[in-house]
């Protein structure tokens, strides 16, 4: 690991100031960060150790109905707060899907949206990678390309982001809170996160010193609370990243949708928000019929990047059964397992 | 350039200047001679160098050693009273939780830290899932699973007896 200078600022201010200077990069959690500065991906010359920062791991009601995360709370303990999963349970189940214990007990926030892509090119520094080495060119292209992008790649990326956490919350309206050197402002998260065009290595809409102080969900989103699920299929049953995830929310009134959520994840470089899809849901009958039109509006744009086209199905059959799973009910206790389509339960259909 | 931190490492307070990119993992095994936490994959994958933090199990790989002046730190060598094992370790020990004992320090303070959590309760498929975080190349999973539930129920017995 290269030598960087370590700096804790005492306030957010300060926190902007030291970070906006080439070179640093904040640290929270430090479980994605670290992991990168050992790999050499990632070569800090300047750490701004925000950990200890006050005011930011809190978890606050708001008058309008609304929530606001801190940007330090830790994944472990948001999921864990017990009126945050009953208002919210789709996202405490994306929680609880991912990494470890270990990591969930350190990781925050702020930093499950800034993390970096698990593609194992850019994590490879022997060879080029357009996010890693703007211009280098992208390796995956044509290389081990079965877990990548199959909407919104780009010939100079090709690469998923890996958040679970964001499916949901993508899906339920949430907004990131920014403080910069301009003052603060809001970004929807749909907004948050770029597609890779020509310039992969811009992953957000974050500006030099710019520094993630929350997220807000609004008041409508725990509205879904009785009908919200995140599925999630991974090559191993625990402890793995999605090869394609899927959350839903539904409103469902004497058999038809008054109103609908859905989003994917490890489809492409940023979580994604299924709109066209809910166009459809919107109004129509609650049923499996509906939910498979649904599902073929989603992936109507969607083209393999390489050797991942069973993805593309993939993601249609978990986009339908997360909408049968969200429209069944939420279960009254977090599975034991969570997210995953394998069921324990004898009979319980598996194939969908 | 090396800083200071104050850090309480099993009940220990210890005064140290460290380099920033001193990992906990490796400021524990190299300056401390806390060897009971292993290093594994080093890069968070495999749970060998668990330790808990301010009470809760965390990758102590992952972890900046200066971004945790301060904090209280729980290895394997603190865990025992003594001579006396945790009911933790002898439960592993009773259910052959661990053939080469590689990954065992790090298996039994996630244990203490899955504990302490209170989410997983007696459910083995719970259990299971709430220490996926913890590989073990031997594949002794059951009889870490079963060296779990036991210790759970005989620490709580225990605190039955205690409230009583």
């Amino acid at each position: 690991m290269r030598d960087f200078d370590y700096i804790r600022p005492a306030s957010i201010p300060d926190a902007i100031a030291a970070a906006a200077e080439p070179g640093a990069t904040y640290l929270a959690g430090g479980t994605n960060l670290l992991d990168l500065m050992k790999g050499g991906v990632t070569s800090p010359d300047r750490i701004v150790d925000i950990s200890r920062l006050p005011d930011l791991n809190r978890i606050e009601w708001l008058v309008d109905g609304g929530l606001r995360i801190g940007a330090l709370v830790r994944n472990a303990d948001l999921a864990h707060d017990t009126s945050f999963a009953k208002a919210y349970p789709a996202v405490a189940e994306a929680l609880l899907s991912g990494a470890s214990a270990q990591l969930r007990n350190a990781a925050t926030v702020g930093g499950n949206l800034l993390q970096r892509t698990r593609c194992s090119y850019f994590y490879d520094t022997a060879g080029p990678c357009n996010k890693r080495e703007p211009g280098s060119g992208c390796t995956a292209l044509g290389g081990e390309n079965r877990l990548h992008a199959v909407l919104g790649w780009s010939n100079a990326c090709i690469a998923t982001h890996p958040s679970d956490f964001c499916v949901p919350l993508v899906a339920l309206d949430a907004v990131v809170e920014i403080e910069g050197r301009n003052g603060r402002r809001h970004v929807t998260l749909e907004e948050f996160h770029r597609l890779p065009g020509e310039t992969p290595q811009r992953e957000n809409a974050l500006e030099p010193g710019d520094l993630v102080v929350a997220v807000r969900l609004p008041q409508e989103a725990a509205s879904f609370s009785a009908n919200a699920r995140y599925l999630k299929v991974r090559e191993r049953t625990s402890y793995a990243f999605a090869v394609v995830s899927a959350a839903a929310g539904l409103a469902v009134e004497g058999g038809k949708i008054r109103t609908a959520r859905l989003a994917l994840g490890g489809v492409a470089a940023k979580p994604w928000r299924a709109r066209s899809a809910e166009a459809v849901l919107l109004g129509a009958d609650a049923d499996e019929a509906t939910f498979a039109r649904a599902a073929d509006t989603a992936l109507a744009d969607a083209k393999p990047s390489g050797d991942n086209a069973f993805k593309i199905e993939l993601a249609r059959r978990i986009v339908v059964r997360t909408l049968m799973a969200a429209l069944a009910g939420t279960p009254e206790r977090l599975p034991a397992l969570p997210a995953s389509p394998f069921s324990s339960i004898p009979g319980a259909r598996h194939d969908a | 350039m090396n800083l200071p931190i104050t850090l309480t490492i099993n009940g220990h307070r210890h005064q140290l200047e460290v380099d920033p990119r001193l990992t906990l993992l490796d400021l524990l095994r190299e300056r401390l001679d806390l060897t009971g936490t292993k290093k594994g994959c080093d890069r968070g994958q495999c749970g060998a160098c668990t330790v808990l933090v301010d009470g809760r199990r965390v990758n102590s790989c992952l972890a900046l050693a200066l971004s945790h002046d301060g904090a209280d730190i729980l290895t394997i060598e603190g865990v025992a009273h003594g001579e006396e094992l945790h009911p933790v370790q002898a439960a592993f020990i009773a259910h052959d939780g661990f053939q080469c004992g590689f990954c065992t320090p790090g298996q039994i303070m996630s244990t203490l830290g899955l504990i302490a959590e209170g989410q997983a309760g007696d459910d083995p498929e719970r259990i299971r899932e709430a220490m996926s975080g913890n590989l073990c190349r031997c594949a002794a999973y059951g009889g870490i699973v079963e060296a779990i539930l036991e210790a759970q129920e005989n620490m709580a017995k225990t605190d039955r007896r205690t409230a009583a």
